[in-house]
C-alpha cells in the first residue's frame, strides 16, 4: 500500500499541474508518451513484442500447444490470454496469484482481442474436435509507470503479427503463418480535475477516480471497452473519449502497427 | 465469446425471442430484506435471473493492515452458485468472477459515503442462483438495494443493465441465447439522478453511433430500474412503520 501521505502529495501535484493546462512530461493532454514497439524479441517464443511507452515497459510472447477444442467449438482453436504483474515491476507488485488488477487486465487484452475476431480462430483447427491449436498470450510487465493496458495490447496484437506456427515441433505440416484479420488498439484515458488525459502515467493513474480503456478497429469500429476505478463518468466525458480513443488507436496503429 | 454466431435469427417480424420490442426491458422483480442475519438484503429477479445479494458492516476491517485511516473500505464479492449455470461452474472464484467482483464494487463504491466509517469495512455479497445473460447488472442493482437495506449512508441508489446487438439491431437486456448469439454485449451502471456512469464494458463489436444509440438506451432503462429500486425500498419500509404503529397500539 505504500505510504498515503506520500500518495496524497503526488496526488495534489499532478493536479496542481493538471489544473495550470500542464503534464509531468510536459505532453499535452491528448499526447502519447514516446512509444516504442520491438517485435520478435524473443526466440524461443512462437511469437513477441517488447513494448514502451514512456517508462513502461511490458514483454508479451505467444506460445503455441497442441490441445483438445473447447466441446462448444469443436472447430475452433483457442486463445488463452494471462498477465503477470511480477514483482521486479513495481514496488506495489507481490508474488502471488494472480490479483483482480492482473486478472483484468489480462481479460481487457484478451477481449480487445477476441471482440475484434482478430484471429481466424478456424484456422487454428488441426482435427475438428480432437486436436486445435491453444494460443498462449503472456502478458509480462517490466516496468508499471502506468498505462499497462494500452502497452499490454499493442504488444499482444503485435506479437500476434509476427507468429510462426511449430507445426514441425509437432510433426504436422500446414501453414507457418496465421494472417490477423484486425488490428485491435487500445487506448486508455483517465479524467483528471475535469480534464481528459490520454496515456496516464502512473501518478496520474493514482489521481484520477476513473479510467476508461477504448479498443477499437481499423475502421473505427469498437471492439472492447472498459471502465475502472472508483468514480463516475458522465455521457459527454464517456462519448469524448471513444471519440478520441478511436482516433488515437487510428494514429497508433499506423505509426507502430503497419511497419511489422 | 462472440465466435459462436450463427445464423440464428434472434428477431423475428420486429419482436425478439421472447416477443420483446427492441427497448423493453425483462420483467424485474424486487424483494427488500429477505435475509435475517445480513445487516441488509435484497433478491431481485430479472427474467430468468435470480440474485440474492447481502450486506454487512460497516465493521471492523480484516486484513488491519488494508484498513484505511480515513475511509471505510469497499469489499465485493459476486459469485455464482454451481448449479446457476447450464454446464455445472466449479465452486470458488474465477477469473471472470474475480473480474466481475472489482467493476461492480468500483460501480457502487461512488455513492457510498465512505468518509463515516474510517477504519471499517462494508461487506458486499452477490450470490447468483440461476443465470440467463446480464448476472453482473443484477447483482449491482440487488446490491444497491441491500446497501440501503442496510442503512449505509449513500448519496443514492445504482442502477444497472446492460445493451447488446443481436442481428445487426442495438437492443436493451439480452437473454443468454441473445448473448451467445449476438455480436456485442455493454453492460453499464449508473447513478440514475445525476446521470452519472459508473460502470461501463463492452465485448464484441458496435460502431461509435451503435455504442452512442446503446448508451442513451441504457441510461433510460437505468431510470426505469431506479424508480423499481426506490419503490422496492419505499414498499419495505412504510410496510415496517405501520407494523411498528400497530405494535404500539
Amino acid at each position: 500500500m505504500g505510504l498515503k501521505i506520500i500518495d496524497d502529495i503526488r496526488k495534489d501535484y499532478v493536479c496542481n499541474l493538471i489544473r495550470g493546462g500542464q503534464r509531468a512530461e510536459g505532453r499535452g493532454f491528448r499526447e502519447y508518451r514516446e512509444i516504442s514497439v520491438d517485435g520478435d524479441t524473443i526466440k524461443r517464443a512462437e511469437g513477441s513484442a517488447r513494448v514502451k511507452i514512456g517508462d513502461t515497459e511490458v514483454l508479451v510472447g505467444v506460445k503455441l500447444d497442441v490441445g483438445e477444442p473447447f466441446s462448444d467449438t469443436p472447430d475452433k482453436g483457442v486463445i488463452i490470454t494471462n498477465a503477470e504483474l511480477v514483482p521486479l515491476a513495481s514496488p506495489e507488485f507481490e508474488s502471488g496469484p494472480p490479483n483482480e488488477n492482473s486478472v483484468q487486465l489480462a481479460r481487457v487484452v484478451d477481449r480487445g482481442i477476441r471482440g475484434s475476431e482478430a484471429i481466424d480462430l478456424e484456422k487454428l483447427c488441426i482435427e475438428e474436435g480432437a486436436k486445435v491449436w491453444i494460443v498462449f498470450l503472456d502478458i509480462h510487465i517490466l516496468d508499471d509507470d502506468g498505462n499497462l493496458v494500452d502497452a499490454a495490447a499493442l504488444g499482444a496484437i503485435a506479437s500476434l503479427l509476427n507468429i510462426r506456427i511449430p507445426n514441425e515441433r509437432y510433426g504436422l505440416t500446414g501453414e507457418n503463418t496465421l494472417p490477423m484479420r484486425e488490428t485491435p488498439v487500445a487506448v486508455t484515458m483517465v479524467e483528471v480535475e475535469g480534464n481528459i488525459l490520454v496515456d496516464p502515467n502512473f501518478n496520474e493513474e493514482n489521481a484520477a477516480t476513473s479510467r476508461l480503456t477504448v479498443i477499437s478497429n481499423a475502421d473505427g469500429s469498437l471492439s472492447g471497452m472498459q471502465k475502472s476505478g472508483s468514480g463516475g463518468l458522465k455521457e459527454e466525458e464517456i462519448v469524448e473519449m471513444v471519440e478520441t480513443g478511436i482516433e488515437k488507436a487510428g494514429e497508433i496503429r499506423e505509426k507502430y502497427l503497419s511497419p511489422l | 465469446m462472440k465466435e459462436g454466431k450463427t445464423e440464428r435469427k434472434l428477431i423475428i417480424d420486429g419482436k425478439r425471442m421472447d416477443g420483446r420490442g427492441f427497448e423493453e426491458l425483462r420483467p424485474l422483480k424486487i424483494e427488500v430484506g429477505v435475509l435475517k442475519r445480513a445487516d441488509g438484503s435484497c433478491y431481485l429477479e430479472l427474467g430468468d435471473n435470480k440474485v440474492i445479494a447481502a450486506v454487512y458492516g460497516p465493521r471492523e476491517m480484516h486484513p488491519r493492515h488494508a484498513q484505511d485511516a480515513k475511509m471505510v473500505v469497499i469489499k465485493c464479492r459476486y459469485n455464482m452458485a454451481p448449479f446457476s449455470v447450464d454446464d455445472r461452474k466449479r465452486p470458488g472464484p474465477d477469473r471472470r468472477s474475480v473480474e466481475i467482483s472489482k467493476v461492480s464494487r468500483e460501480a457502487l463504491d461512488p455513492v457510498i459515503m465512505k468518509e463515516y466509517y474510517p477504519k471499517m469495512a462494508i461487506e458486499v455479497y452477490v450470490e447468483v442462483l440461476q443465470s440467463d445473460a446480464g448476472t453482473r447488472t443484477a447483482g449491482i442493482n440487488a446490491a444497491s438495494v441491500a446497501l440501503a437495506d442496510a442503512g449505509i449512508p449513500m448519496t443514492d441508489l445504482v442502477s444497472s443493465i446492460a445493451v447488446g446487438k443481436i442481428d445487426g439491431e442495438v437492443v436493451l437486456d439480452l437473454t443468454g441465447v441473445e448473448d451467445n448469439h449476438g455480436e456485442a454485449d455493454m453492460p453499464m451502471a449508473m447513478i440514475a439522478r445525476t446521470n452519472t456512469i459508473t460502470a461501463l464494458q463492452m465485448d464484441g463489436h458496435l460502431t461509435k453511433e451503435e455504442f452512442k444509440r446503446g448508451l442513451k438506451l441504457a441510461m433510460g432503462a437505468c431510470h426505469q430500474i431506479y424508480e423499481l429500486q426506490r419503490a422496492a425500498l419505499i414498499g419495505r419500509y412504510s410496510k415496517s412503520e405501520e407494523r411498528e404503529e400497530r405494535k404500539r397500539e
